[in-house]
């Protein structure tokens, strides 16, 4: 058997296979090969998280983590790191606030408060090999619930984990579990259900886990099954996911293979299997109701529960779904006992939660946090702060449906009790971060474009309500709005909030109540004295060029796509404001700073 | 392939773990026995590659659970092959003129029961990263 | 029966369980508006999407939300809130939220008076809508029954649940999401090209004027005031019994007389009955029925059995669209309409020395689907159609308070001879079962040459929507099926396409609920099945007051055989009284 010396573990998540890496991994094996070099592996793992920095590659045993490698980087990293042993400092991270190179991914900021559970194994194993899998005690938990453990006492010790469900509403699992098997006892059939239609936009974090470890989806899927007393698997993916459905059938492949899907589980006469169904990528079949009625062919909408899917599920059986990420943690809380998970998070939210963070800031990626780690915490230790030194303006958490949370909550834990009490939601896990440059009021017509497009027009709140709060945002956006449309948009969030048949109306209104909540100037700005404090809404400023700067140089008006600007030669231009399209362009023009956004 | 009982797939797990071992020790360095062979030019002319297989094949073989890594030139051409071991806890050591015979005697006296043994370069200095 | 007691608006009410809180609610006098909910209990037709929110209450404890009256099932102790100023805000502002949303046209709109969204508009006082944004726009569309004007459609999706879960037709859907949902058909193709087969029942339960009749009043106005055309008309079964309605009667007055005098009034020049066409059919259709069964049992085994009636032409329709290879079971008579039609522009014509084409013959139906039937061609020369234009009870009702009549305050009068007089077997072409009821009474005594000893045949009679019943025919066992709802329908089909394991004789279907009774043409029941059941009991009534009560006894009916068709499935009667049916099954790709 081959000795390697080294592993080169290359990032195959979406992101860096974006940027190229399935390219750096034939590389890396041409040049070994050229160089006749046998005992360094290469290896495609899944995400790492820190997508920022993509694409990542890794190379232990002396953890050295290069990032936005290229394919010519490639003869370099393996002349120096993997033949002379010197570390290649040009790739390596550097850190913004030391302005030193880290080489060990273990010493960065991004990565020193994160503790990866649901995604122990993302960026660390070949997530198409099982044997790779199994090494890091794949299939144990399996094992060890079907051979010692009664479906009762694997549930109690679900129950005890406190794991809650990581799609957004934050059930209890183990509490899921237990009514999907007891409703129903006489069932005929009944089915475990993944919800891997992840949907809020930014958050992509069951599509990582999917691609980077999809065996602990199946795992745990069987492990369900075992518990509610189900024989059938759905794992409802959509097909923009093409590498996360790829390697999940891989995966499934692999495991009917070795006898871990199939009839008579580890010699235990369980029996469990799993297909494939795919979504056509609606935000609202996130929603179990909508998500099972697309899975049966029927329009993917939500109907009112009860009865709930524990009792009418997919073909009128009683179903257990659970997202992926909540999927992800249920092997390691049976490897390593429900006490070990529980001691992690705060008193009511256990464990680990994933975000995915973006915006206006460093580090964007993908972070894993123990549940109870601040807001705070979250943006300027791991997020490495606000780009470009800007000042921290809000903090979007939840996706569409979440609120959006200023500085004097950012030292709140985040976990489903205090994000709530703030008046957002821990939703799927989408967290997006503001800067002064952002306009409060764009920000809630932003978040309610996507909910408005993304409705299934069943109920009436949902389907009018928010398009009419949108036609409001718009309004007051163009500088139109009055203050009973204020009086207005608040009545119809409260409604929507209040009536909507399903979660996604129901939440629908949540950006516009917290950004009225706390950005209330703003909007009164907008409304009053038609100015967007922010300077984003274009037609509420306008450019106008400093008449003791300007000296005429006229390269702005040359540059003017509809000739707003006039004026002599040398002597200070003007701006026709009717003629304006506010595009920025003459900015970037003045090389003397004298046009300015009023 | 089929796995017949959780037994069967312990079994199995054991035998698949050296394909990640190497990265799970990388994980956990700083509790593990490190060992890093000079593996420049000057180090692998004088049989540095030899040391370094041996180390991998040994280490593996007695079920020691150890890091192996290269580095550069430690700047003792002279005492070619080097090698600098660091047992958890206490500061690295490097032995000088380490041909596969020393290699033995280091891991036999020094890693496993930290009895110190000749060849020893005392020096201060900082190896490279 | 396991009682509960919950507490609605203060009071403590005692309520059985496992009902919603809207059941309760009004069953206590309290009154919870509704829109998309319809619970027409006879057909076991329930739509509750809980999707308008409408009927929204506060109920303590629970997640917060307020929640559907018509989705939440009681619980002992539950406490409930109809009418805080958090219901009531919520409510109004959903009701402002769909008519922000909706043509502001109530004034023009054929729905006016009759829409459930106007009224409760008008119960909520509202008088300003606080949003103005855009309004959804679609293509309006026809067929010659069924008008869509969808921009006026409120997602309520009863009109789906009819199609699709009762009907099995599968027409209707919700397409697109968000704003733009509305219900059309698949591909937003026209109506004419979908699966829909005019039955008109989506027109029935639509709560708006998204879904209305064509109106053919118009046409019929035009003829009339015609000096050259002389005006005759017929008058289904089942419009007696429910025309008084629109009048502020009593569901289940009877009204023969009364609406005979109007038809006169309004300057029809002959008024005639389907009613005698109906006992004509019996006739064709019966002996076509003993015809078959006595090939049968002397051992034809390529005989088509059982026999389908074919007096719907919803039904008609149905099978054409989707048991294309079954067309030779259902019986080729002509329904009572295109019957009276053909003898009116054949026989009556000439009688009276009236050329065909100075003939005029308008229809009145508790029907949509007659309005596309009498388009047929195979219900004409080729040149015109045997009956002209056919309008439904509700058209009628309109005509007659347009001609300034008061229908309550006219005279009974009789029909005019010789299309006029009919029997009790014809009335009960109205109700469910009635046709098969009105065969058998003259099946059994041509067959038997006895008087049946009891005239009534119960096992066929109810509202129940799939009946069956083994008939003793002196000594034969026929076994027969009575449904209405073409999803039942449809059933029955796929059993015969099976090989009819069930060994079935005789079916009868009926598209709409309880048959005619519950046409799309009838006054809107709104959702109030006991109005159905009223007017199924006065068919009933109507029949046992009847002198004469089976087909082959009907004096005028025996006179045109002797006088005109010789005997029944004659050659003559063939040419006049029998059409055949065309393969019309939906291609999808020519619906792209």
């Amino acid at each position: 058997m081959t000795h390697y010396r080294f592993h080169i573990l290359c990032c195959g998540g979406t992101g860096c296979k974006a940027s190229n890496s399935a390219g750096i991994v034939r590389k890396f094996e041409a040049v070994l090969k050229e160089k006749n070099i046998n005992d360094v592996q290469v290896i495609t793992t899944g995400c790492f998280g820190f997508c920022e920095k993509g694409p990542i590659v890794k190379i232990l045993p002396d953890n050295t983590f290069y990032v936005q490698v290229k394919e010519e980087d490639v003869e370099n990293i393996i002349n120096e790191h993997i033949i002379k042993g010197r570390k290649v400092e040009r790739l390596l991270y550097t850190d913004p606030k030391a302005n030193a190179h880290i080489s060990d991914s273990k010493h960065m900021g991004f990565y020193k408060k994160q503790m990866r559970v649901a995604l122990r194994n993302c960026g660390f194993i070949n997530p198409e090999d099982i044997r790779e899998y199994i090494a890091r005690d794949g299939y144990a938990a399996l094992g060890k619930v079907l051979s010692e453990m009664t479906p009762e006492q694997a549930i109690e010790e679900m129950k005890k984990s406190g794991l809650r469900g990581r799609g957004g509403a934050g059930f209890p699992t183990g509490k899921k579990w237990e009514l999907a098997r007891t409703l129903v006892p006489n069932a005929e059939q009944k089915y475990v259900i993944c919800n891997a239609d992840e949907g809020d936009p930014g958050a992509f974090m069951d599509r990582s886990i999917l691609e980077g470890d999809p065996h602990s989806i199946i795992e745990a899927m069987a492990i369900c099954g075992y518990c509610i007393g189900a024989t059938k698997g759905l794992v409802y993916i959509r097909a923009e996911y093409p590498l996360a459905i790829r390697r999940l059938q891989i995966a499934i492949d692999q495991a009917r293979e070795y006898g871990l899907l199939g009839k008579d589980i580890m010699g235990t006469g369980f029996e469990f299997d799993i297909e494939l169904r795919y979504g056509a990528g609606a935000f609202v079949c996130g929603e179990e109701t909508a998500l099972i009625h697309s899975m049966e062919g029927q329009r993917g909408e939500p109907t009112i529960k009860p009865p709930f899917p524990a009792v009418k599920g997919y073909n009128g059986m009683p179903s257990n779904v659970n997202n992926v990420e909540t999927f992800a943690n249920v092997p390691v809380i049976y490897l390593k006992g429900a006490d070990w998970f529980s001691k992690i998070g705060t008193e009511k939210s256990k464990g680990t939660k994933v975000f995915a963070l973006a915006g206006k800031i460093n580090n964007v990626g993908l972070i894993e946090v123990p549940m109870g780690t601040t807001l705070r915490e979250i943006i300027y230790e791991i997020g490495g702060g606000i780009k470009g030194g800007k000042k921290f303006k809000a903090v979007q958490t939840g996706g569409p449906s979440g609120g959006c949370l200023t500085e004097k909550h950012l030292d709140t834990p985040v976990d489903y009790e205090s994000l709530a009490a703030a008046k957002s939601i821990m939703g799927s896990g989408g967290m997006i971060v503001m800067d002064e440059d952002n306009c409060m009021v764009s920000i809630a017509k932003f978040y309610l474009d996507f909910t408005v497009d993304e409705s299934c027009g069943k109920c009436t709140p949902c389907r009018v309500g928010n398009k009419r709060m949108n036609e409001i945002l718009d309004k007051i956006i163009k500088g139109n709005g009055t203050m009973e449309d204020l009086d207005t948009l608040k009545n119809l969030a409260n409604v929507i909030k209040d009536t909507a048949l399903c979660g996604l109306g129901q939440t629908a209104p949540n950006p516009v109540i917290s950004t009225l909540d706390n950005f209330y100037d703003e909007y009164l700005a907008h409304v009053k004295d038609k100015k967007c404090p922010a300077g984003q809404c274009k037609d509420l400023l306008s450019y106008v060029i400093n008449p003791e700067k300007c000296i005429g140089c006229t390269a702005c008006a040359r540059k003017c796509p509809v000739n707003a600007i006039t004026g002599v030669v040398k002597q200070p231009q003007t701006i026709d404001q009717e003629k304006c399209i506010k595009c920025g362009t003459c900015i970037d023009t003045c090389k003397f700073g004298a046009i300015s956004k009023q | 392939m089929a796995v017949k009982s959780l037994a069967d797939l312990k079994k199995m797990s054991s035998e698949f773990k050296n394909t990640v071992s190497l990265r799970e020790n990388g994980d956990n360095v700083d509790s593990l026995i490190q060992i890093k062979v000079a593996m420049a030019t000057c180090g692998i002319a004088s049989g540095a590659k030899e040391v370094m297989d041996f180390y991998l094949e040994e280490l593996d073989k007695q079920g020691i659970k150890a890091v192996v890594t290269q580095t550069g030139c430690m700047g003792y051409c002279y005492a070619e092959p080097t090698i600098e071991v660091k047992l958890p806890g206490k500061d690295p050591i490097v032995f000088g003129h380490v041909n596969v015979e020393k290699a033995s005697e280091i891991l036999e006296k020094y890693i496993k029961n930290g009895e110190l043994v000749e060849g020893i370069i005392p020096v201060n200095y900082e190896t490279v990263k | 029966m396991d009682m509960i007691k919950i507490t609605i608006d203060g009071r403590v009410y005692e309520v059985e369980n496992g009902i919603t809180v809207l059941e309760a609610a009004k069953r206590n006098g309290i009154k919870i508006p509704t829109l998309c909910h319809m619970n027409l209990k006879p057909i076991n037709f329930v739509n509750k999407p809980a999707s308008c929110r409408v009927c929204v209450v506060e109920m303590e404890g629970g997640k917060g939300n307020l929640v559907p009256a018509c989705a939440t099932d009681v619980r002992d102790g539950m406490v409930i809130k109809t009418t805080s100023a958090r219901v009531l805000n919520a409510r109004k502002t959903i009701v402002e939220l769909l008519l922000s949303d909706h043509p502001n046209d109530c004034l023009q709109c054929a729905k006016s008076g009759d829409c459930e969204l106007q009224s409760l508009a008008a119960t909520l006082g509202i008088r300003e809508i606080p949003f103005k944004g855009i309004q959804s726009t679609y293509k309006k569309d026809s067929t010659l029954s069924v008008y869509r004007d969808v921009d006026k459609c409120i997602m309520c999706r009863r009109c789906e649940s009819m199609c699709s879960n009762i009907q099995s037709v599968g027409a209707l859907s919700a397409v697109h999401r968000g704003f733009p949902a509305v219900v059309a058909p698949a591909f937003e193709a026209a109506l004419g090209e979908s699966s829909c087969v005019n039955c008109g029942q989506c027109v029935q339960v639509c709560p708006v004027g998204a879904l209305t009749l064509v109106d053919n009043i118009g046409d019929v106005v035009k003829a009339l005031n015609d000096p050259t055309k002389t005006v005759v008309v017929q008058t289904a079964p089942a419009v007696r019994v429910a025309l008084g309605e629109e009048f502020g009667m009593e569901p289940g007055t009877i009204v023969t007389g009364k609406m005979a005098a109007a038809l006169r009034r309004l300057g029809f020049n002959y008024v005639f009955d389907t009613d005698w066409s109906a006992d004509l059919t019996i006739m064709e259709e019966g002996t076509e029925f003993l015809g078959r069964v006595k090939k049968f049992l002397a051992g034809d085994k390529d005989v088509k059995l059982p026999l389908f009636t074919s007096c719907c032409p919803a039904w008609v329709t149905f099978y054409e669209k989707n048991f294309p290879d079954l067309l030779d079971y259902p019986s080729t008579a002509k329904s009572p309409q295109g019957m009276f039609g053909a003898v009116a522009k054949n026989y009556f014509a000439n009688k009276i020395g009236v050329k065909r084409e100075d003939m005029v013959v308008v229809s009145i139906m508790p029907c949509l689907a007659k309005k596309s039937e009498v388009a047929r061609p195979e219900l004409g020369n080729g040149k015109d159609q045997d009956v002209d234009f056919s309008l439904t009870t509700r058209e009628l009702a309109h005509m007659i308070k347009q001609y300034n009549i008061d229908l309550k305050e006219l005279p009974e009068e009789d029909f005019d001879s010789p299309l006029g007089q009919s029997t009790g077997a014809a009335v009960i072409f109205g109700a469910t079962g009635g046709v098969m009821e009105a065969a058998l009474r003259t099946a059994y005594e041509v067959h038997t040459g006895k008087t049946l000893p009891k005239v009534d045949f119960m096992e066929v009679r109810g509202l129940e929507g799939l009946k069956e019943a083994v008939i003793d025919v002196d000594g034969l066992p026929v076994k027969v099926a009575v449904c209405y709802g073409l999803g039942n329908a449809r059933k029955l089909m796929e059993e015969v396409r099976a090989g009819n394991p069930n060994g079935y004789h005789f079916i009868e279907v009926m598209a709409c609920t309880g048959g005619c009774i519950g046409g799309a043409g009838q006054p809107y029941h709104h959702g109030n099945g006991e109005i159905i059941a009223k007017r199924m009991e006065a068919t009933y009534r109507e029949d046992a007051g009847k002198p004469i009560r089976k087909s082959h006894e009907n004096p005028d009916i025996i006179a045109i055989y002797k006088e005109y068709y010789g005997e029944p499935n004659s050659h003559l009667a063939h040419e006049q009284l029998h059409t055949h049916y065309i393969d019309k099954s939906v291609k999808i790709e020519e619906v792209k």
